[in-house]
């Protein structure tokens, strides 16, 4: 049986359900094996917090490396352990960080890439929405490795109980990819919220907004939802870039979406377009995305969004 | 100092896309300079305006790279018009419907002939989103990573670049020596409109045109294949009320309705 490597994702100490995910997609094709990259005398932790999805082995790499130079340490590392161990692929998180990795470790390893991933069947195609969600593409790795990053929330993750054995493996990180030095990190500021691309439910606000998102932020926080904003939002300062759901801003794909205030320019559509139900509030009744909605409501987002926050607290109570 | 930025002529983001042939039709579509390559250019250009300016003849330079068919030059001059010094495009048919892979094998053997301080590009192309093509080409380079830049200041003297990394894992403080591969966030900066003077400049500016035997590279297999493709249905149409006083009711029972509460 062929062998399919995932980089277990984390958050701080804890294996996140975007590794389960990963799990489930290199399921269908192999024997998972888990790469858990940690600091040193971090490993033991991480690994066992692998625990969740259908995951054969953990490899354990421990360096200070990873943390002091970054993406091409960890690429670096990885590319040694595919050299050794040679998987038919190996599935990464579709973040920023997980984007970079898979470019680089491609490269080294002369393996074809994927991106964006949304499913990935037994024979390894991928399926990914591009064009802002318009258009279906499958497609498939044809030299090397398969190296597909797969999008957060896009795969129903097996989360039964595994008990993964696991391998400590002892590497050098090469001198190449020490080449720049984090001096210092800040984590992100949270608000208590999920993360945007992460989250099962998402609540943004436009120029509907008038710059005022205390509506929309206290519907999100009832439904649990993280916030988004459309580039009108964020241009005009009343919201922070990274929060911006769009073409040149975040790809969401939740559960659910809840568009208020906001026109539905292409711009826009192309950033959440892909979410499996979309709910709608704005007051112009001609707003285009009312054409994406499963659920719209012609209103005002201060007059609808305050009473719907009651409503979802009255049903949970 | 020798910048070179990297930049890509995409359809313009307004437009509908399709798919021909396994790969993005951009014959039908209007063209333009990448958004989130304007950044990088203007950072550039700000990068050598700190420290004297980039006159012809002077210390620093900005070059701007791009492969393409002939009609990238379009893009190109509008980066030139901002203030960048001269360009090199790779146009050559055996490019066409190159992925990020063979994008950064071209890209990094220009660069390498080229003698530069730093590379500077945007994070993505508005029509792939991939966001590789930076990585890659440290990779490829062996040159140093500074990607997803929200401030860049470089010491000519020192030869040092140090950044703001900003991603969803928060702002990490790195620094580098030369040579690197930095990619800038938008909102780095707010890149400046191309004057009338720097428009008629530009017209005189060169552009280096080569084909794959000029570069050093031949045009491999491709790396992926696409299966099919195919534009999704779309979405069925849903219900639609009008609030009159009960709105925000209607919308709470949809979402029980489907389970969300």
């Amino acid at each position: 049986m062929s062998q399919v490597f995932i980089l277990a994702d984390f958050a701080g100490e804890k294996c996140t359900k975007t590794t389960a995910e990963l799990a489930t997609a290199a399921a269908r094709n192999g024997t998972v094996t888990a790469i858990v990259l940690a600091a040193p005398g971090a490993g033991v932790a991480l690994a066992a917090s692998v625990n969740h999805g259908p995951i054969a082995n953990v490899l354990v790499v421990e360096s200070a490396d990873f943390a002091t130079h970054g993406v091409p340490a960890v690429a670096d590392a990885i590319s040694q352990i595919i050299a050794q161990k040679s998987p038919t692929a190996l599935l990464i998180a579709s973040n920023a960080y997980g984007k970079e990795v898979a470019g680089r470790v491609a490269v080294a390893t002369d393996s074809g890439i994927i991106t964006d991933a949304v499913d990935v069947a037994a024979d390894l195609t991928a399926t990914q929405l591009v064009f802002g969600g318009s258009t279906t593409v499958h497609s498939k790795v044809s030299k090397g490795v398969s190296i597909i990053t797969v999008r957060p929330n896009s795969i129903e993750a097996d989360l039964s109980d595994s008990v993964p054995t696991v391998e400590n493996l002892s590497l050098t990180i090469s001198d190449s990819a020490k080449l720049a030095t984090t001096t210092s990190s800040t984590p992100p500021v949270k608000g208590g919220r999920p993360e945007l691309i992460e989250a099962q439910i998402v609540v943004s606000g436009g120029r509907g907004t008038n710059g005022d998102f205390a509506a929309v932020e206290g519907f999100a926080d009832s439904l649990n939802a993280a916030v988004g904003a459309s580039r009108a939002a964020t241009d005009a300062g009343w919201y922070p870039h990274s929060h911006q759901v769009g073409q040149t801003g975040k790809t969401v794909s939740p559960q659910l979406y809840v568009a208020c205030g906001i026109s539905g320019a292409i711009q826009h559509r192309a950033g959440m377009q892909t979410s499996k139900t979309i709910a709608v509030v704005n007051k112009d009744p001609e707003a285009p995305i009312f054409d994406l909605a499963d659920f719209g409501v012609v209103g005002d987002l201060f007059a609808v969004l305050p009473q719907a926050t009651q409503g979802v607290a009255a049903q949970k109570s | 100092m020798k910048i070179a930025v990297c930049v890509k002529q995409v359809p313009d983001s307004w437009a509908e896309k399709k798919m021909v042939n396994g790969v993005l039709d951009r014959e039908g579509v209007d063209a333009v300079l990448n958004d989130l390559d304007e950044y990088a250019v203007e950072e550039a250009l700000r990068i050598v305006e700190a420290h004297g300016g980039n006159e012809e003849g002077g210390a620093h330079s900005v070059t701007i790279i791009s492969m393409g068919p002939e009609r990238a030059t379009e893009a190109i001059r509008k980066a030139l018009s901002m203030g960048a010094n001269d360009a090199i495009l790779v146009n050559d048919a055996a490019l066409a419907g190159s992925d990020a892979l063979a994008t950064s094998k071209v890209l990094a053997e220009v660069i390498k002939s080229g003698g530069f301080d730093l590379v500077i590009c945007g994070t993505e192309s508005t029509d792939a989103r991939m966001s590789v093509v930076p990585a890659m080409l440290a990779q490829r380079l062996g040159w140093a990573q500074l990607t997803f830049a929200s401030s860049v200041s470089v010491d000519p003297s020192a030869n040092t670049v140090s950044i703001s990394r900003t991603t969803e894992a928060g702002v990490d403080a790195m620094n580098a020596k030369f040579p690197a591969v930095v990619s800038v966030v938008e909102k780095i900066n707010e890149p400046r409109y191309p004057s009338f003077k720097g428009i008629m400049a530009a017209k005189k500016k060169t552009i280096d045109s080569r084909d794959l035997a000029a570069v050093g590279v031949s045009a491999e297999s491709a790396w992926s294949l696409v299966a099919d493709s195919a534009p999704r249905p779309p979405r069925a149409a849903g219900v639609k009320v009008t609030d009159e006083g009960n709105g925000g009711n209607d919308l709470v029972k949809f979402l029980a309705e489907k389970k969300f509460i």
